[in-house]
């Protein structure tokens, strides 16, 4: 499980804060693959509070209502390991979310969390979020599990004897058309 | 392994090692010709291949500095990826998806049969299906392709089921899974087909033809090849007498070295190999080699492309097995009452959730896009592939300031579509969409083209010097020991998927070089 970046070894001292989250209930795939119920992740350069509302603004632009904070969680993870000039710019953007807010955004009503984080659309910090998200929240096993997409297939002797052809819900096409498997 | 002097003037330097340059070299090592084959990528195996999409991506990608320009939206989702294509050895073959086509007869005469299309640089090849028929059929049988040479067709997959059945409540008639370089029986010491789901990462079974593991391996056990991979040529260099004599090229470390040869083939793919000719411009050809018919880099094609994404009731499962395991050939000819010129294939295509992600709708956020990938099980899908019209406006050229790691300009690359591709693509996703609805599909999504797959046109061939770079034999009009070895041949795009042609261009070529050089003719 060391691709997914989980680190229950709280007690090691970073510069970085961390973020904590449990495996919800209904996450049954996740629950299978993940060590443990309970999650931490351990920040490089970011500080918790920018890592948490990250995590909420990542959840706004590519919404799965039941994908688990943990895989979201995958996406932070990837932009603090970026470094000190990617930190800098969430930092920022977290703190304008913040002013914008008039207090702390997290504590907002979601709706008006959503048009705020929308309202940011065009700027370096969304796009930066939008853009890692996009290969981050959706290349990992935690997601391939919720996606119902099993990955890497040659070792289990890719699909040839595993339903490359179980669809049945359709005719079966014609052997001149689709010959049988030799 | 075999190693020639880098003084030894008699070689044949073939540059890349695709389905052009790699066909090529292998062709040349039988005849006893002795072939430098310097390929810019490492050397991996059917081992080494990683079913992981952006890893596999990663390992074979070409992803030195691009730039892009122009109206296509890929200029502004993907600047620096103009072409999703291969700098490993074996090149984009190890990419590819297998389809195996041939040029239609009519397609060779895109002038004549479509006439004067404005806006389009349209030209009638030199050759024609005649001349190229006894070496497709070598080709086919080099690679093995299905529903030629008694060779059965491949079994479909769920996939394939989706489009068959939506194809016939249609009433299309030509539907089936393909002619593919893929084998569906053991053939050639290569096993068939696993149904692995990974054909565009590499080939983990070697069932999908590749030069990797067969035109490059034959042509080392001749010992007249020497494969230096690593290799990324830098120039082509030229005597007096203004034959090309000799090339530089940099090693794995930047290390800068010189190969004399013969003949010089050019096969680094349609963005690579105009580059080369212009970055070699010398006093003697100051607009770069072969070119003095201004067309080098010119005329650049992608091939009319874009998908369709059907969703379901049912799952689908569509990343189960030969990722393009059927077509449609019924749109493929040329009726202009569509509203455009030429026509398109349809064929099955099918991507992992991590390129799902990145192609669906590129730059997309929100509950739309997250509700597509949402349906990924239930999803089918289909590529359209189809003529684009030449533009001499749609180039490779050098760009004016950025420059790679050894100092050379890098290439951009500006594309616009002609109103004749746009009018193809909205018929083709209608027709795409048609087919889904037919078999029950919820709804469809239409996926924009993705980085350029099919590079074509840069360095087309002509009858008259003055249209175009090379002959027919892809010999340059200028340069009697220059060769065109790859797509960038191509005098038009055609319908079909290109390397099939490329390879059977390759074998043709090949004869025709040996033939010159017992003529002492180059």
């Amino acid at each position: 499980m060391s691709q997914t970046g989980f680190d229950r070894r709280g007690f090691l001292k970073t510069s970085g804060g961390m973020i904590f989250g449990t495996l919800a209930a209904s996450s049954g795939a996740l629950a299978l693959l993940a060590p443990s119920r309970t999650w931490a992740l351990e920040l490089e350069t970011m500080d918790a509070e920018t890592g948490a509302a990250v995590l909420r603004v990542t959840r706004y632009i590519f919404p799965h209502d039941t994908l688990d904070d943990a895989v979201y969680a995958l996406v932070v993870k990837d932009l603090d390991a970026e470094g000190a000039e990617t930190v800098e710019l969430l930092t920022t953007g977290v703190a304008s979310l913040n002013e914008a807010a008039g207090g702390t955004w997290m504590d907002l009503p979601p709706e008006q969390q959503f048009e705020l984080v929308a309202a940011m659309e065009t700027t370096p910090f969304f796009q930066k979020i939008r853009g890692k998200s996009v290969v981050s929240l959706y290349n990992n096993e935690l997601a391939f599990a919720h996606f119902g997409y099993p990955g890497e297939s040659f070792s289990k002797g890719g699909y040839l004897h595993r339903g490359f052809d179980d669809l049945s819900w359709l005719p079966q096409p014609p052997e001149s058309a689709s010959p049988k498997a030799m | 392994m075999t190693q020639f002097s880098k003084d030894d003037d008699s070689v044949v330097v073939v540059i890349g090692s695709g389905a052009g340059g790699g066909t090529l070299a292998n062709e040349l090592c039988q005849k006893g010709v002795k072939v430098v084959l310097l390929e810019a990528g490492a050397r991996q195996t059917p081992a080494t291949f990683i079913n992981d999409e952006w890893a596999a991506f990663v390992q074979l990608s070409w992803l030195d500095m691009r730039t892009t320009s122009g109206s296509w939206r890929v200029a502004t989702d993907f600047p620096n990826l103009p072409a999703w294509i291969c700098k490993t050895v074996g090149g984009s073959t190890t990419h590819w998806a297998g389809a195996s086509l041939r040029i239609q007869e009519d397609e060779f005469k895109a002038r004549t049969n479509y006439g004067d299309i404005e806006g389009a640089n349209l030209l009638d090849w030199p050759i024609g299906l005649a001349d190229l028929e006894p070496y497709y059929d070598r080709a086919e049988d080099k690679m093995g392709v299905t529903r030629t040479h008694d060779i059965p067709g491949l079994p479909g997959n769920n996939n394939f089921k989706v489009m068959y059945a939506g194809a016939t409540k249609l009433g299309y008639k030509d539907c089936h899974t393909g002619r593919m370089a893929i084998n569906s029986r053991p053939r050639d010491n290569r096993g068939s087909c696993l149904q692995l789901g990974f054909c565009f990462q590499g080939c983990k079974s070697g069932a999908k033809w590749s030069t990797l593991y067969t035109e490059i391996p034959a042509a080392e056990a001749t010992g007249n090849l020497d494969l230096r991979p690593g290799s990324q040529v830098l120039r082509i260099e030229h005597g007096d007498n203004g034959k090309v004599s000799s090339v530089v090229y940099a090693d794995a470390d930047g290390a800068q070295h010189q190969q004399k040869a013969k003949v010089v083939c050019v096969a680094g793919n349609s963005i690579e190999t105009p580059r080369l000719l212009l970055n070699s411009a010398s006093s003697m050809y100051p607009d770069g080699l072969a070119n003095s018919s201004g067309q080098v880099g010119k005329n650049y094609m992608r091939h009319m492309t874009g998908s369709v994404y059907g969703v379901f009731e049912e799952p689908v499962n569509m990343y189960r097995g030969t990722t393009m395991a059927g077509i449609i050939s019924d749109e493929s000819g040329n009726d202009p009452d569509r509203g455009f010129v030429g026509g398109y294939e349809m064929e099955t295509l099918s991507l992992g959730i991590p390129f799902m992600a990145a192609f669906l709708d590129p730059g997309a956020w929100g509950r739309e896009f997250t509700e597509a990938m949402d349906s990924y099980p239930h999803m089918a899908g289909m590529w359209l592939v189809g003529e684009d019209m030449p533009q001499e406006s749609n180039a490779v050229t050098l760009h004016p300031s950025d420059k790679d790691a050894h100092g050379l300009p890098v290439p951009n690359v500006n594309f616009d579509d002609h109103p004749n591709d746009v009018a193809m693509r909205e018929h083709a996703y209608t027709q795409g969409s048609a087919v889904y609805d037919a078999a029950g599909a919820k709804r469809n999504y239409l996926v924009p083209p993705y980085p350029s797959t099919h590079n074509l046109g840069t360095c087309r061939m002509s009858a008259e010097a003055k249209d175009g770079v090379c002959n027919q034999f892809g010999q340059t009009h200028d340069i009697d020991n220059l060769f065109i070895s790859d797509g960038s041949q191509f005098t038009t795009g055609a319908a079909e998927n290109p390397t099939l042609t490329i390879v059977t261009l390759a074998i043709r070529q090949a004869e025709y070089i040996a033939d010159q050089m017992s003529k002492q003719a180059v």
